[in-house]
């Protein structure tokens, strides 16, 4: 290219050039101030749920103002030759184990379901389970998200592996599933006996060890 | 610049007669997508009204320095840059609605609506005119989505702004904020404003064929 020619490149393009810089420097000033509430936003909207899970909806909000610890941890599973991690939160009443909450994610109808599921110290039933993140048909495969649906798994033991069931379920580890979202209704159950059946064993372990 | 509309013109003509959902037919995707309930429909005009507002003015100082055959590479800088400040401040201080909006915030850079009234309006007229402009261009689009969903919402869930209004015996109508209730909804609404217009057009003429009258009005 000859002198004149990059003269050239730069008379035409100095332009955007100049805006892009400026720009940039625009979206770095943002990221730096809005990036680490965009992070608590997060991190919150996990911790939050993690003592409702535990301990019900009622009781979470006393004891959030009384003695009670949350610890992130993080639990490796070898399965099939591959290790997979949980992300598992402690959760001590006064010092004393109360319960776990884990996050699991697996595939749903339309995309990945992610859900927070509660245990008891012992491993032995479901204390409750949030759905963090669906992208399910809206007005049927969404209804996962709703109080009724959910509430199904409150106490379910974890002794056998749960089953969506159509109609009335009768069982004690039936799950009714969704009118028109058996898919959804079925990635639920199957996140959550994936979990317990990866899970139960360590944590139980780790709760006697205490 | 006689020949240019003046900023009051350019306000009015966004909100109704060139509506840019309805008469300019832009801006189609968020339109059709983030039109099943009210709250999502206002949170996206609010985001359209601050990136085409900001892109607008912006573009409109520079005006003068825009080499024609880079001004859309120029356009679409400036609004990429406003599309993600929006979608930042969103995720930072209503996070759950940035959830639920999911990928349509980021895709409004390539919102038609925007790039059109850059070219059209921002890149030729002063400032102020191009600010006039964004802010009648939104008041459109946000009508336009704000009737969409109302009537989604409403036949959908028999909610409005998540308050029930239709009484608890009423069916929801599940398909309304599917999305072949998106397009039901819009094909009849685009319909009532032809009609409207049409209505209009010809009582404009009835007017045109009887002079004596209308001066007499």
């Amino acid at each position: 290219m000859t002198a004149q020619g990059k003269a050239n490149f730069f008379s035409q393009a100095w332009l955007v050039l100049v805006l892009a810089i400026c720009f940039g420097g625009l979206l770095a000033g943002m990221q730096i101030l809005l990036g680490p509430i965009i992070e608590t936003n997060k991190i919150n909207e996990t911790l939050e749920r993690v003592p409702v899970l535990v301990f019900g909806a009622a009781h979470a909000t006393e004891l959030s103002q009384s003695g009670m610890e949350i610890n992130p941890l993080s639990v490796g599973v070898e399965k099939a030759g591959k290790s997979v991690r949980y992300n598992v939160y402690e959760t001590k009443s006064d010092g004393k184990l109360a319960g776990w909450v884990t996050k699991s994610a697996g595939q749903g109808y339309a995309d990945k379901i992610e859900v927070l599921i509660g245990f008891d110290p012992r491993m032995e039933k479901i204390t409750g389970l949030f759905v963090l993140d669906q992208k399910e048909t809206p007005g049927l495969g969404n209804k996962i998200l709703e109080d009724g649906w959910r509430g199904q798994f409150l106490d379910k033991s974890t002794a056998k592996p749960l089953m969506p069931v159509k109609g009335k379920a009768t069982a004690s580890n039936e799950i009714d599933a969704i009118t028109g979202a058996t898919i959804s209704s079925k990635a639920v159950t199957d996140i959550i006996n994936t979990a317990v059946a990866d899970l139960r064993e360590p944590l139980a372990d780790k709760a006697k060890g205490k | 610049m006689a020949d240019q509309p003046t900023a009051s013109e350019r306000f009015i003509q966004g909100i109704l007669p060139e509506n840019p959902v309805f008469r300019q037919l832009l801006g189609l995707c968020p339109a059709l997508a983030v039109t099943a309930n009210m709250k999502s429909a206002v949170t996206m005009t609010g985001a359209v009204l601050f990136v085409l507002f900001c892109a607008n003015v912006i573009t409109s100082l520079i005006r003068d320095l825009l080499k024609p055959h880079l001004r859309i590479v120029v356009f679409t800088l400036t609004i990429a840059t406003f599309v993600t400040i929006a979608d930042r401040f969103l995720a930072a201080y209503l996070y759950q609605m940035s959830k639920t909006l999911g990928p349509y915030i980021p895709l409004i850079i390539v919102n038609c609506i925007i790039i059109c009234r850059c070219e059209v309006c921002a890149s030729k007229q002063s400032v102020f005119v191009a600010g006039a402009d964004a802010i009648g261009q939104s008041i459109g689009f946000g009508l336009a989505v704000s009737a969409i969903a109302a009537v989604r919402e409403i036949l959908g869930t028999g909610n409005f702004f998540d308050i029930p209004v239709l009484p608890a015996a009423w069916p929801d109508w599940v398909v309304m904020i599917l999305p072949p209730g998106a397009f039901l909804t819009f094909g009849l609404l685009i319909g009532l404003v032809n009609w409207f217009e049409t209505v209009k057009a010809s009582s404009q003429a009835s007017e045109v064929l009887t002079p004596a009258e209308s001066e007499g009005s």
